[in-house]
């Protein structure tokens, strides 16, 4: 990063510039060479000077938790009175679709009403995808849903989806009122961005047992942690949304005499409405990644199913339960993308029943499902006899590859091993932790200024002295290589696909797969193929991480002005200097956010890299959660989320420059 | 004492919000005792599934109301603390003792004694290995160069490749391998999944490999192969560095052979007295175990239907349990 940066805007704001990075890395590389006889405490930190912050964050939640009090209540029952709140909708849903409505808990419950039958859940599915967009897209739910239950994941999927149900809408509720807050007050604003940019960037599994202890054990938690992680882009979005409505609507509403609250409910969120529902989007995307993670703090579904076949090597199974996942996922990003889509429709006149067709026809398919199922019970669960199961094919596959093709394989990872990995690895960790820093604070300060030199330089010595800076080393060595070759990959696909939709639904198609599978499907696959190691890791952060590479250089190159493309063919440009003189050029301030989210991707992916036996900050965080350190996690949390910001705002600021220097005012979305 | 004070406020709490919740009264049970559903914690094993089934179906025998959580290994001990969750079948002591003792610490869990089955856990090795490596079992054939060669890869070589477990079970090998002056490099798997894709990887092209490898567990029985033997634990080798081969190193021994606890909240002994009764009389042996777990993952039974086997065949066990 350091490297593409040198390269970037700031070297064009003329020869000084050049200078000043010219001095800088000599300087660095001749305290790297010789520094190390004077101050070695500039290459290892001392022990001595550690910050205790995994103590302090330990001892501070153990306050919490045990003393912690408001006056009436102590901040455990706070917490405890939270999860009662969520757990009650959550239970509704349940019933809805799993377990129907129990009287009576756990063995000696019985069933008054049945579930939902899953010839109606898909049903409704599709009515919602007609209500959406038409036949086209009631088609492909119906398809997903069907896959769903074709594969005998029903149960599971529908455990999994009540989770979705009750998660999204508190992250989309949360997120716009903490948007809405933003937008009106700059200090909360100022406020709110760095805890945004740590709830996204802190590894789930770094808080999740303060959540335990918390909200309680179960669905509940798991819940809670799915909505900090899927919450920051809606609060993101609001606060973009509502700062893009045109002022002249802002001053109608005003002059018409609204109140502050009509202002914004009957003014400025129904005029940001489509925006908006970019958020709620990726409000859902984001809780079906976590629904492997939520699995393992008792959220059931689909997640357990995964994580279960793998344990018993049962690649089939855990490809079945992963697919399933997917195909949730894409019905309800793509009827959600439908809903942002759809246009603005008048108001039906006339009695209740014509204006919501859909409403009862939908509420009439449950009824109708409801009594037919209780006589056939084919309708109400979908029958055990019409189940398919790839059953061993899989894992015969990945024998079959294994057998014959291993030495290959293992030929092809040796290289990259000796010749990438591993030197670059030890020269990352050979690095003195004080002349990174400074050389952060520089790039920071050529980027933007002082402010960001400061912060840079601020996140960089935190993570030297807590103690974390071998293992942060490491981290960046794996996210930087998989970053690197996610770029090389995911550029040229997306300057491929831009221009050709056909493909580009293909595409896309199997970017959504690889964003939304768990990649414990094909870690361990992957695992006896390459063995355990950072080849592997590498390998599975790639396949997630590739996705927006991919995404925003297809959005850049799109959103490049026809005009200036026909411009250069008028004065007779070849396509390919079209393409690397005009597009690319214009594309690069996306092209450099797709770097950025790149890298995000990359780092969240490091919990999951730490299951195939990497040394790194995920490692740490793992080993915290096993040993239910909070303080240990969170600090190794941190200093990855340090990590993330340091990343984040560096290439933001490149980015910035280029936008400046090519006199384009704003991203295109 | 703050913590049973506020865990008294909290339950309180809690039952206040459940009886909001359920207006339908629970059905009156056999056992004079709680109502509530007695939640056993589910995990991604085998053998684990089978433990909890057989118990849980003894204790609704006994007219109690159970519950099946799904919950992860080492996170669970923040429920049974709680008491959100109340009883972990299969803790064992190689594993999980950091946790267990954390927890018991504090007084809210209890461990609820020996489940009968005896954790084994040691270095491993497919048995075609053996032609390269003549002298094994014995730990000593390990340390001929020739037999480390044979166990090595490219990025290990000339030294040997030894598959650790994850760096969250501890097993302390690096320490061994030092201790024992063995010309091996110790590689830690990240999970117990990645593990055994290895070795299933290496068994379907008669590959070198040598791994931890642990019992009661479906591997022993689907694959083909030894342990190796290293001189027998004792608390002393661990301990004091005089002790064995190595007199100035501790760890030059074998692994510990250790016990697998149920553990549990302490509020259940309370609760339902009958059903801690019945738990800490719960007991199983390895062998049993061994033969339940290759049922279900190697001949595809379920768990419900083996456990109901098992249930048949041991009725009078089961009884003297819950006091039938």
């Amino acid at each position: 990063m350091v490297a593409a940066n040198s390269k970037s805007p700031i070297s064009a704001k003329g020869p000084a510039g050049s200078l000043i990075w010219g001095v800088g890395s000599v300087l660095f590389l001749a305290f790297w060479q010789l520094g190390s006889r004077w101050l070695p405490w500039a290459f290892e930190y001392p022990k001595g000077w550690t910050i205790p912050a995994a103590q302090w964050i330990g001892q501070f939640m153990k306050w919490l938790l045990n003393e912690a009090h408001f006056g009436l209540f102590t901040f455990a029952e706070l917490t405890r009175f939270i999860a009662a709140v969520i757990d009650f909708p959550y239970r509704i849903v349940l019933s809805l679709l799993s377990t129907g409505f129990l009287s009576g808990q756990g063995s000696s419950a019985e069933q008054i009403l049945p579930p939902v039958a899953w010839i109606a859940v898909v049903a409704i599915f599709a009515l919602l995808g007609y209500l959406a967009e038409g036949r086209r897209l009631a088609l492909i739910v119906t398809g997903c849903m069907v896959f769903v239950a074709v594969f005998g994941q029903w149960s599971s999927a529908m455990v999994t989806l009540a989770s979705i149900l009750v998660a999204v809408p508190i992250g989309v509720a949360l997120g716009l009122l903490l948007g809405i807050a933003a937008y009106r007050s700059a200090w909360v604003e100022r406020l709110l961005q760095p805890i945004l940019d740590l709830m996204q960037t802190i590894p789930v599994f770094a808080y999740l047992v303060p959540i335990l202890f918390m909200f309680g054990f179960g669905p509940t938690a798991a819940v809670v942690a799915t909505v900090i992680y899927a919450m920051p882009p809606m609060t993101r979005v609001t606060l973009m949304a509502l700062q893009r409505v045109p002022s002249e609507i802002r001053d109608l509403g005003r002059m018409i005499g609204c109140t502050r609250a009509q202002l914004t409910w009957r003014v400025m969120v129904p005029t940001a409405q489509d925006a908006l529902m970019v958020g709620v989007n990726q409000v859902i995307m984001l809780s079906l990644n976590m629904v492997i993670i939520a699995s393992m703090i008792g959220a059931g579904g689909l997640g357990f199913d995964v994580l279960a076949a793998l344990r018993r090597l049962d690649f089939g199974a855990g490809l079945e339960a992963g697919l399933a996942i997917v195909a949730l996922a894409i019905a309800l990003d793509r009827l959600s993308q439908a809903f942002v889509r759809r246009p603005v429709r008048e108001t039906p006149q006339g009695s209740w029943p014509s204006r919501h067709p859909y409403l009862l026809s939908a509420l009439a398919t449950i009824l109708v499902a409801g009594l037919a199922g209780s006589i056939v019970p084919a309708i109400q669960t979908y029958p055990v006899g019409w189940q398919l199961s790839t059953g061993e094919f899989w894992s015969d596959v990945v024998k079959w590859i294994n057998v014959n093709y291993f030495d290959a394989l293992e030929a092809i990872k040796n290289f990259f091993l000796l010749n990438l990995l591993i030197p670059f690895k030890r020269f990352l960790i050979g690095l003195p932790w004080l002349g990174v820093v400074a050389f952060l604070v520089l790039a920071g300060w050529r980027v933007k200024g002082p402010r960001l030199a400061l912060l840079v330089g601020c996140l960089g010595f935190l993570i030297a002295a807590t103690g974390q800076w071998e293992k942060a080393m490491i981290t960046v060595y794996l996210c930087g290589i998989s970053t690197i070759i996610a770029m090389v990959i995911g550029v040229p696909i997306g300057i491929a696909s831009a221009e050709r939709p056909r493909l580009w639904r293909w595409v896309q198609v199997i970017i959504d797969t690889l964003q939304t599978l768990p990649s414990f499907v094909y870690l361990m696959p992957a695992v006896m193929l390459f063995r355990v190691g950072d080849f592997t890791a590498m390998i599975a952060v790639v396949a997630f991480a590739v996705a927006p590479a991919i995404r925003y250089t297809a959005l850049g190159l799109r959103g490049v002005d026809p005009a200036l493309v026909e411009a250069g063919k008028a004065m007779g440009c070849t396509p390919r200097q079209i393409l690397t003189r005009i597009k690319l050029r214009l594309a690069l301030p996306e092209i450099l956010l797709g770097l950025n989210q790149t890298i995000m991707f990359a780092l969240s992916m490091l919990v999951i890299t730490a299951l195939v036996g990497t040394r790194d900050l995920g490692q740490e965080v793992y080993i915290a959660l096993t040993k239910a350190d909070s303080g240990r996690g969170l600090v190794a949390g941190l200093a990855v989320a340090f990590i993330a910001i340091i990343a984040d705002r560096l290439i933001q600021a490149g980015a910035q420059n280029a936008r400046l220097r090519l006199g384009i005012s704003q991203v295109r979305t | 004492m703050t913590n049973t004070r506020t865990i008294h406020k909290l339950l309180a709490g809690c039952a206040t919000v459940s009886a909001l919740m359920l207006s339908a009264t629970a059905l009156p049970s056999l056992a004079q005792e709680s109502d509530d559903p007695i939640k056993l914690t589910l995990h991604d094993w085998t053998g684990q599934l089978i433990t909890t089934q057989i118990m849980g179906e003894v204790l609704q025998k006994a007219g109690y109301n159970v519950e099946y959580v799904q919950a992860d290994y080492l996170a669970q001990f923040a429920g049974l603390e709680t008491g959100d969750l109340a009883v972990a079948m299969e803790m064992w002591e190689t594993t999980g003792r950091d946790a267990m003792d954390a927890a018991t610490a504090t007084g809210k869990v209890e461990n609820f004694g020996p489940t009968g089955m005896k954790a084994k856990e040691e270095w491993w090795y497919p048995s075609y290995m053996k032609e390269l490596c003549p002298g094994l079992p014995n730990w000593e054939a390990l340390k001929d160069p020739a037999c480390a060669e044979a166990f090595s890869t490219a990025e290990t070589a000339p030294k040997g490749r030894y598959l650790g477990g994850p760096v969250t079970w501890g097993g302390f090998d690096d320490e061994r391998v030092e201790a024992l002056d063995l010309p091996f490099e110790v590689i830690h798997a990240g999970t117990d999944a990645a593990l055994f894709a290895e070795l299933e990887s290496a068994y379907q092209r008669k590959a070198p490999i040598l791994l931890w490898i642990y019992a009661p567990h479906w591997a022993p029985a689907k694959y083909e192969g030894e342990w190796v033997e290293f001189p027998e634990y004792t608390a002393e080798c661990y301990n004091d560095p005089a002790w064995g081969i190595n007199p100035d190193m501790a760890y030059d021994c074998g692994k510990p052979f250790g016990e697998i606890w149920k553990v549990g909240w302490a509020g259940v002994k309370d609760k339902w007295p009958g059903a801690y009764q019945a738990i800490l009389a719960f007991n199983i042996e390895n062998a049993e175990m061994g033969a339940m777990i290759t049922e279900v993952d190697l001949n595809g039974k379920t768990v419900e239907a083996v456990t109901e086997e098992w249930m048949a065949a041991n009725e009078g066990r089961w009884k003297s349990w819950i006091g039938q």
